[in-house]
């Protein structure tokens, strides 16, 4: 115990790439998911704000639900392994970037769409030329607030045997050793912190410029 | 060029915004649309670029009715400016003003040329700004940048719905200014809506006064101001300007018909008792049938006095003179110009009146105030 928490996860080691590498694959596939699904409906709930209303409470609902009994509500209808957990795990990605995406979209000023159409933009062109770009800041946070989300509760994946770094912690409790619930929940805390730097990178990268000043200024949109 | 037949635009709750509107727009005008809101000024113009559908009636443009057109295709070919929100905040300069040329697909040759060109029309150097963004720029600067980008395709018409409306007084006149400079270098035809009389009277060929959705004058600046068609039109047209139409335009109508004047044979000491009490220094000397002879002023009045003679003799004869049906505003300057105390109105050869500093200073107070004391 006194001897720290490197010697652990280096006697793990093999283990632990073994299941970092799990863990990223569940991560990266759920939000992937999320993110096919949850940004063109997004936009299409920007279209139909009567539905939206509708499905942004529903989704609000979803996410006040513990991850832990959405896995476990997942057993008897999915299954076990790897789908189910993917799947349930997807499930969660999409409500921050639905929601992002809807509030990013919403956000462009009226005028400045209703511009852009006057002008003579098409309505997927003033969505691709104007709306999305202005709107994927506040897209890609969603996408962070996904990932990092996801990358804890992916812990829990272990037990409906969806594999990821949980493996090792659930392993670690059941035989009390501590070394073990380290070597899982350490790395799981570094890949969290390390993909919200390397998100946060994204969305300033992606962030137009002509808006990344703007918003050092506080956002107009 | 642009024609509005019986047009009316009303929606489903009932409001109607535009109530049986006609109007035509020539080749190379700049019509103003002005009213209170809620006139339909804005919903008109709309309906030019079919934003807005009118319910019924028409809109041609070089004779053909504007619905028959594909919205999208439409509206490229029509500039539209709106107030700065406009400008797309992600985008350049160059970018901003590319929008129209990029959706008709020109080569990037010659957009990049077209913006250097506009650019250049409005003395923002391209090379300082072509790479900047929106908010690196002073309001009156984007509105210039939504001006040229309106340009940028070179449409023959161009619809501007109070572009100039969110800019302080003084970068306001200097783009109307640049406007209507630009205006006469490109030769354009503009539809422009404002709530701003004094905008609209500096920048418009014609008028179109909307109230509840119907043309209640369509005049030049120079017709409304003189007569206006109605109450509404005169109380938004607003009393201090009209007062400055109908200030007195000849000599006639301002000056003092009751000057101070004595006979030819009158003595000198009647002359210092009648310039005392009037309390003047200066009075005209006329005959029985009004002809002037000249004037004495109280200064050669006392060196002549102990003379003795008549007003007929020691006048002095050179006095400044005006017709009656002269400008006003052109006896103002010779007076100022000259250093004139006055001026004698004289007409065949008599004296009608005159015109002192007094009189001026009346009639430019009745043309401020609106009423002669």
């Amino acid at each position: 115990m006194t001897t720290g928490i490197w010697p652990d996860i280096v006697a793990h080691l093999p283990l632990v790439w073994q299941d970092l590498g799990q863990h990223v694959e569940l991560v990266l596939i759920s939000v992937l998911f999320g993110c096919i699904v949850a940004i063109p409906l997004g936009i299409w709930l920007t279209r139909h704000t009567r539905v939206a209303e509708v499905v942004i409470t529903i989704t609000g609902l979803i996410q006040t639900v513990p991850s832990l009994a959405l896995l476990a509500l997942a057993l008897p209808v999915l299954g076990i392994g790897l789908v189910p957990s993917i799947t349930a795990l997807a499930l969660y990605a999409l409500l921050p970037i639905l929601r992002n995406t809807y509030v990013g979209v919403r956000g462009v000023p009226p005028e400045t769409v209703d511009c852009a159409k006057a002008m003579g933009m098409s309505s997927l062109q003033a969505l691709t030329r104007v709306e999305l770009p202005m709107a994927i800041p506040v897209i890609i946070a969603g996408v962070r607030l996904s990932t990092i989300y996801l990358i804890s509760w992916a812990v829990l994946a272990a037990l409906i045997g969806g594999g990821g770094l949980g493996v090792l912690i659930l392993e670690g409790l059941s035989t009390y050793d501590f070394g073990l619930v380290l070597a899982g929940a350490v790395p799981a805390a570094m890949l969290a912190i390390l993909a919200g730097l390397a998100l946060s990178w994204l969305q300033r990268l992606l962030t137009p410029v002509g808006m990344r000043r703007m918003a050092a200024g506080g956002r107009g949109a | 060029m642009l024609q509005f037949k019986h047009v009316s635009k009303s929606y489903r709750d009932g409001t109607v915004a535009v109530d049986d509107l006609s109007l035509e727009v020539e080749r190379g005008e700049i019509v103003v649309l002005i009213g209170p809101s809620g006139c339909g000024k804005t919903t008109s113009l709309r309906m030019i670029n079919r934003m807005v559908e009118p319910s019924a009636g028409a809109i041609l443009l070089d004779g053909r009715d504007v619905t028959s057109y594909d919205p999208v295709q439409l509206r490229r070919g029509i500039g539209y400016v709106v107030q700065q929100i406009g400008l797309f905040p992600h985008m350049t300069i160059a970018e901003n003003i590319e929008v129209v040329p990029r959706l008709l697909g020109w080569s990037p040759e010659k957009r990049h040329q077209r913006v250097s060109e506009l650019l250049d029309l409005v003395g923002m150097d391209p090379a300082v700004y072509r790479d900047r963004f929106p908010h690196e720029l002073s309001g009156g600067q984007q509105q210039r940048i939504g001006v040229l980008r309106a340009l940028a395709a070179d449409p023959e018409l161009i619809l501007m719905d109070e572009p100039f409306g969110a800019l302080d007084p003084i970068t306001r006149e200097q783009l109307q200014d640049e406007l209507k400079r630009l205006q006469e270098a490109v030769h354009k035809t503009i539809v422009f809506v404002t709530h701003d009389m004094d905008e609209a009277l500096r920048l418009a060929s014609r008028i179109a006064v909307l109230r509840q959705g119907h043309v209640v004058q369509y005049a030049t600046p120079a017709e409304i101001l003189r007569s206006p068609a109605d109450e509404f039109v005169a109380q938004f047209v607003g009393r201090h300007r009209l007062a400055e139409r109908e200030a007195p335009q000849t000599v006639r109508e301002i000056m003092n018909t009751r000057p101070v004047v004595l006979g030819p044979s009158a003595s000198t000491e009647e002359a210092f008792a009648l310039m005392q009490s009037r309390q003047v220094d200066t009075l005209l000397v006329v005959d029985a049938q009004g002809g002037l002879h000249g004037y004495v002023s109280a200064l050669h009045l006392a060196h002549r006095r102990a003379a003795g003679h008549s007003l007929g003799e020691i006048c002095e004869p050179d006095v400044a003179v005006i017709g009656p049906y002269e400008d006003a505003s052109g006896a103002f300057n010779r007076m100022d110009q000259e250093h004139l105390p006055y001026l004698a109105v004289v007409e065949d050869g008599r004296l009608k009146g005159i015109v002192t500093r007094r009189s001026m200073v009346r009639a430019l107070a009745a043309a401020v105030w609106g009423e002669a004391q």
